[in-house]
């Protein structure tokens, strides 16, 4: 059974046409890959997914249900979590405070709950708080709790913000450019990290990356992109060889086709 | 030394009942010069309205200019209460209702502003905080009924220092609980980074309004107390001057602190008084205080930070979090 399924999806800023007849079918379990050149509307696409831009044209469906017109913190609570381009922590805040928000949604609390300080409210609190603890422990971030995330090393940052996605249990988890900014080697553990916790948490995967070597080693298939339209999808070993995708990487005549086809994305 | 959180419990508690029947007694008693009690009771009523700014402006990180609109609700409303619609005898027993009422009255106007804050924010929230301030103060002055500009009278002087006190008590007890909780997270996120907020599952739009009717209601009871103590008010008590002082307050204080308010309250209902004798200049001195705050510390007294007993410990909060 496919988890998402989007039709038709246009999105315009002003006169320009950012995602057009954007379509995809993604089943549960696998991990696909969206690629294309800067500006051709692979965020653009994750913002309409996750509710910042409201959708004018297209529908998106998840586990069967319309969540087109939705607003973002009900998709959030579906089960679709994601992280940012550049990272987007509460960055004042405790990196365990920073991990609780991602529960926001279920802590079962009402507001009298809070200020009665009821039994209800203490329960929660410490449920919730183990579950970010045992998280925290399990991206290796315990010894960082109490630290406001801004004082955190970058590597750290996208660990928490990893951690925030996942605390909420989602089914859908968007990963945007997670390893922008990373060397070789960290990229490297980075996949490690994708792919293990694809299976702890049995979850299906989207992400958008600039690496070759990242989507070459995580996605099972990938969607290349060009100025809002698909140009080509398939499996990433051909797309690198796919005369549209060179096209739209390296210009028109190809003249540089042969020597860098190797770097593509 | 170490307390146990069970011992630090016991030992607020028992300061708290202490700090009421010190409030109680001693005014009472003759013990305290009425001229200290008075200011007392100022510093108190600006504790209560400088917290419930620092809801909106610290922990929510919005900018509302115009808190004095929601103080006037709730005085007219206790005031009117009071004066038309309750019985005379029964007064000071209804006085602590007659306090919520003004409060939820304000609450309401809460809602008006609030609604607004799910699309705008930043400068463009302040004016319409400014812009509600100005309404409520053309309102009033243009009800003929309530008395209009010559502001309106014959409360009887239910405020003393027992009830300032136990209302400060309340709001901190309240906004403490409110703070430190999935809510309160929730409304510090809104400062952080509304989007991401909103995309980890977080409800904005129920927080603002949930910060913004909490807010308004204690600044509302605040208005209550202020009405009865002065037994006398005007629209003009409530202008964006009054706001004014509330924000001087506020970022005197520090922004997203409890000790912080209570402290920029006190300090700040000091200074006016020791300053009493400069006339028409005191005016000067508040948003003097605000531009220079500002430009040699933004953060306030208290910014960020906590005293201790009033904060929750490790874990909630970093304490390194001040640069």
């Amino acid at each position: 059974m496919s988890l998402l399924e989007i039709n038709d999806l246009s999105h315009n800023f002003g006169g320009l046409r950012a995602v057009s007849d954007f379509s995809l079918e993604v089943r549960e379990g696998e991990l696909v890959g969206l690629i294309g050149p800067n500006g051709a509307g692979k965020t653009t696409i994750f913002n309409l997914i996750t509710g910042v831009f409201k959708v004018g044209q297209g529908q998106i469906k998840f586990q069967g249900e319309d969540i087109t017109r939705w607003r973002s913190h009900r998709i959030s609570s579906a089960g679709i979590a994601r992280t940012f381009q550049n990272i987007r922590l509460f960055k004042e805040l405790s990196v365990l405070d920073n991990v609780r928000l991602g529960a926001y949604a279920r802590h079962a609390y009402s507001l009298l709950d809070a200020v009665g300080r009821s039994r209800n409210f203490r329960q929660e609190e410490e449920r919730q708080r183990q579950r970010a603890d045992s998280l925290l422990a399990r991206f290796n971030l315990s010894r960082y709790a109490d630290t406001p995330a801004r004082n955190l090393p970058y590597g750290e940052q996208r660990r928490v913000e990893m951690a925030r996605a996942l605390i909420s249990g989602p089914r859908l988890l968007l990963l945007d450019e997670p390893a922008a900014g990373m060397n070789q080697s960290e990229a490297q553990e980075l996949i490690r990290l994708i792919l293990e916790i694809k299976e702890e948490f049995s979850l299906t995967v989207i992400l958008i990356e600039h690496q070759m070597r990242v989507v070459q080693n995580l996605c099972q298939w990938v969607k290349v992109l060009d100025f809002g339209e698909t140009i080509a999808s398939g499996p990433p070993q051909e797309m690198q060889s796919h005369p549209k995708v060179l096209e739209a990487y390296l210009g028109k005549d190809g003249a540089l086709a042969g020597e860098e086809s190797g770097n593509v994305a | 030394m170490a307390i146990s959180d069970k011992q630090k419990k016991l030992i607020i508690c028992l300061g708290a009942a202490l700090l009421l029947a010190l409030a109680w007694l001693l005014p009472g008693a003759g013990l305290l010069n009425p001229y200290l009690v008075q200011i007392l009771m100022y510093a108190g009523i600006n504790m209560i309205l400088t917290l419930s700014l620092n809801l909106v402006n610290g922990y929510m990180g919005e900018f509302s200019v115009g808190h004095a609109g929601f103080m006037g609700i709730g005085a007219y409303a206790a005031s009117i209460l009071t004066v038309w619609v309750l019985p005379r005898s029964w007064a000071l027993w209804t006085f602590p209702a007659v306090l919520v009422a003004g409060g939820l009255a304000a609450a309401v106007a809460g809602l008006v502003v609030a609604f607004p804050s799910f699309r705008t924010r930043g400068d463009y929230l302040a004016i319409v905080t400014l812009a509600f301030n100005m309404i409520v103060k053309s309102v009033l002055e243009n009800l003929e009924i309530l008395g209009g500009p010559r502001g309106f009278l014959g409360m009887p002087r239910l405020t003393n220092l027992f009830w300032v006190v136990a209302w400060v008590l309340i709001t901190v007890l309240v906004l403490r609980r409110l703070v430190y909780s999935n809510f309160g997270r929730g409304i510090t996120a809104i400062r952080e980074d509304e989007v991401a907020a909103n995309l980890t599952g977080v409800d904005t739009r129920r927080l603002k309004l949930y910060a913004f009717l909490i807010s308004a209601f204690f600044a509302g009871v605040a208005g209550g107390l202020f009405a009865h103590l002065l037994q006398f008010i005007n629209p003009r008590s409530f202008s964006i001057l009054k706001s004014t002082d509330m924000l001087v307050m506020v970022y005197l204080g520090g922004v997203s602190s409890l000790t912080g308010s209570l402290l920029g309250a006190a300090i700040f209902t000091l200074l006016m008084e020791i300053l009493r004798p400069l006339g028409l200049w005191r005016w000067v001195v508040g948003p003097l205080l605000l531009v220079l705050l500002m430009i040699f510390r933004p953060q306030g007294i208290m910014g960020f930070r906590e005293w201790k007993w009033l904060g929750q410990g490790p874990g909630v909060r970093g304490q390194d979090a001040m640069p």
